[in-house]
């Protein structure tokens, strides 16, 4: 866990005496909707269908126990009880008064958390890998280099009114769990040949109206540079981006249609003149970060211990383990994923009551910590593999041991039609009801890997450019119509799917996903070829005529 | 932010009321005939053509302290005088989310 120093703790503070007054300011009529718009969107406050949405950081996916319990009071408090967990380390609540939002905001800054920077066109929350800190193999924590850049660019002027939002993505894994190339910025950690830290910089990539997969810009960036690059970057798109047109104005679009060599050329030029700056890095710095970077004093266990040796001999205890636990670096211990898609219900969701609980298991066995993930599921970080079998039986009776990690049901989808005032159609019904169709456990194992992604509007906020299944809600002549795509992914290796025809209609999205993976099952070499093996191999053409045949 | 009247021209099909989200805590609101707002769709004030729309508009806007981004949307107005949304995105403003909350409210 990071540890605020004094600066953050009156900077959260300050903002919230602030944006009390701006409210109230708003409600007694001295400021305008137009004046207040720019002013909560910086704290995080949208306006939805049926009320305003609020949008809370975390930062590189890291929450202490005592955190995750006031986002469950501000849930039970403020809100109907539930929060929404979104594919960019957020937490959104839906059903939040203007008029109550400053108490909220004052509750939240207590335990250091805050909405700066979760709206509005600037830096946004910087995000990282969820497993952080923890994964065998990593370069090193990220979340150090994260820190680096939120507190660099929290409130940052220059920063703080671009042509449109900016999102940054760090990871530090040869398996991308970051999602660093559908970013404006993607920072891959590396070492160069003397093993110094840098990072491989991608950039321009994003999804939307217009997607792009990013592309690396620079090669290695030493880490002592990593902020004049990054500002480097920012002053060409701040400079150069289009404020004339919304939907051109995201940095992707600068990059497309310079290219990259030209782009690149600016930055590189813009980079000569600050990078031997006050935004040089010293050690000292990183160290003083890394240092605020609380790590668990962890035992020294054995590999595989007696208390999971005799829990694989219960089926349903090895099904959650087989898909929700993963190595962690130290032995003895794993990461847990906590899947929040139960089988019907809205993917990401969590009650109240579930982040209580949650917080209370993270106490007894992950020290205290929790992380988010991009594919909203939640994990528990430092688990000691003794624990395991008990851990496992506690989320199951919070409803949050559904064993569909990495499965079919694991499901991406934005909160659409349902909630958002920029949807033309419903996602999260969509996902219900795949989840319904594919329950069964031994089905969704035997299909294997299979990452399903919905968006209930061309804004893409449910990443369906890059779902192996990918299925986008329009609207057309009054109807909601899905466009389905396959082949896409969002790890390392990137990659846009394609559409494999005509739009359906909200009741056969369902049975246009069940022939496309009737048609990979049956089209599969062997049961290890996964579904996006299977496409890379054979391509869109079996599966739609699968899909179009009878329709 | 470019005012809803600016916009674009304001052309209705049919029978429309003006929408918006109240100010002090967004939830949805119609406007009336009596210059106000009511969460009641029946209480909501009918245009049935474009003057009357862009006039009942205008107003709706100048009331920017008791409810914000209000616009124009379709109804149904059946034969006993019984005011319905008039698509899907009205109707779920009106009745709320179409699945189940996980928590009852």
């Amino acid at each position: 866990m990071y540890a605020y120093d004094e600066i953050d703790r009156t900077l959260v503070n300050e903002r919230v005496s602030e944006f009390r007054d701006q409210v109230k300011r708003r409600l007694s009529g001295e400021l305008t909707e137009d004046e207040f718009k720019i002013l909560r969107l910086q704290n995080g406050v949208y306006l939805q269908l049926h009320a305003y949405m609020f949008r809370v950081a975390i930062p590189y996916g890291t929450l202490a126990s005592n955190q995750l319990r006031a986002l469950a009071h501000v849930a039970r408090k403020y809100d109907r009880g539930y929060g929404h967990f979104t594919t960019r380390q957020n937490i959104q609540f839906n059903w939040i008064k203007l008029a109550e939002l400053p108490d909220a905001l004052a509750d939240l800054a207590e335990v250091g958390i805050h909405a700066m920077q979760t709206s509005g066109n600037n830096m946004r929350n910087v995000t990282s890998d969820q497993w952080a800190g923890v994964a065998p193999g990593e370069i090193e924590d990220p979340r150090i280099w994260s820190e680096l850049i939120r507190q660099h660019t929290t409130l940052h002027p220059e920063f703080s009114f671009l042509p449109r939002k900016f999102k940054i993505a760090i990871t530090a894994s040869d398996h991308d769990r970051a999602a660093i190339k559908i970013h404006d910025i993607g920072l891959r950690l590396i070492k160069n040949e003397k093993g110094e830290t840098g990072f491989e910089v991608l950039v321009g990539g994003g999804l939307g109206r217009t997607p792009f997969i990013a592309k690396t810009i620079k090669h290695f960036v030493h880490g002592r540079d990593i902020l004049s690059y990054i500002e480097a970057i920012l002053r060409v798109y701040n400079q150069y981006g289009r404020r004339d047109n919304i939907y051109k104005a995201r940095i992707k679009i600068l990059v497309h249609e310079l290219g990259i060599e030209k782009f690149s050329r600016e930055v590189e030029e813009e980079w000569q003149h600050i990078r031997n700056s006050s935004l040089q890095i010293d050690d000292e710095v990183i160290e003083d970060i890394r240092s605020r970077f609380a790590y668990p004093s962890y035992e020294k266990l054995p590999h595989m211990p007696d208390q999971l040796r005799q829990a694989a001999a219960d089926p349903d205890f090895e099904a959650w383990r087989k898909n929700s636990v993963a190595p962690h670096k130290v032995q003895g211990y794993s990461i847990v994923t906590i899947s929040l898609k139960p089988i019907g219900a809205p993917p990401g969701d969590a009650t109240a009551e579930q982040m209580d609980a949650l917080a209370d298991l993270a106490d007894k066995y992950s020290f205290g910590e929790i992380r988010v993930g991009h594919e909203q599921n939640l994990a528990l970080p430092h688990v000691a593999q003794r624990d395991l079998p008990a851990l496992w039986k506690a989320l199951d009776k919070l409803g949050l041991a559904t064993p569909n990690v990495n499965l079919i049901t694991d499901i991406i989808a934005c909160p659409g039609l349902d909630y958002c005032s920029l949807a033309n159609a419903r996602s999260i019904p969509i996902a219900q009801e795949l989840t319904r169709r594919f329950a069964n456990h031994e089905l969704a194992n035997l299909i294997g890997r299979l990452h399903i992604n919905i968006s209930g509007c061309i804004n893409a906020c449910g990443h369906h450019h890059v779902g192996h299944i990918g299925i986008l809600g329009v609207e057309k002549n009054g109807e909601e119509v899905y466009q389905i795509t396959i082949g896409g992914r969002a790890d390392e290796s990137a990659a846009l799917g394609n559409l494999i025809g005509p739009g359906v209609k909200f009741d056969e999205v369902a049975d246009v996903v069940e022939d496309i993976v009737e048609a990979y099952l049956a089209l599969r070499e062997r049961p290890e070829e996964l579904f996006m093996d299977t496409v890379k191999r054979l391509g869109v053409e079996p599966f739609k005529e699968r899909v179009y045949a009878t329709r | 932010m470019t005012s809803p009247l600016e916009q674009k021209k304001i052309k209705i099909a049919g029978p429309s009321v003006v929408t918006a989200n109240r100010t002090w805590d967004g939830i949805v609101v119609y406007r009336t005939a009596a210059m106000s707002w009511s969460a009641d769709l029946s209480e909501a004030a009918i245009v049935r053509n474009s003057d009357e729309a862009k006039a009942l508009l205008a107003e709706s806007v100048a009331d920017d302290v008791g409810a914000i981004g209000p616009y124009i949307a379709p109804v149904q107005v059946g034969a006993d005088g019984k005011i319905e949304p008039g698509n899907l995105r009205e109707q779920i403003r009106r009745t709320g989310v179409t699945i189940g909350q996980p928590v009852q409210v």
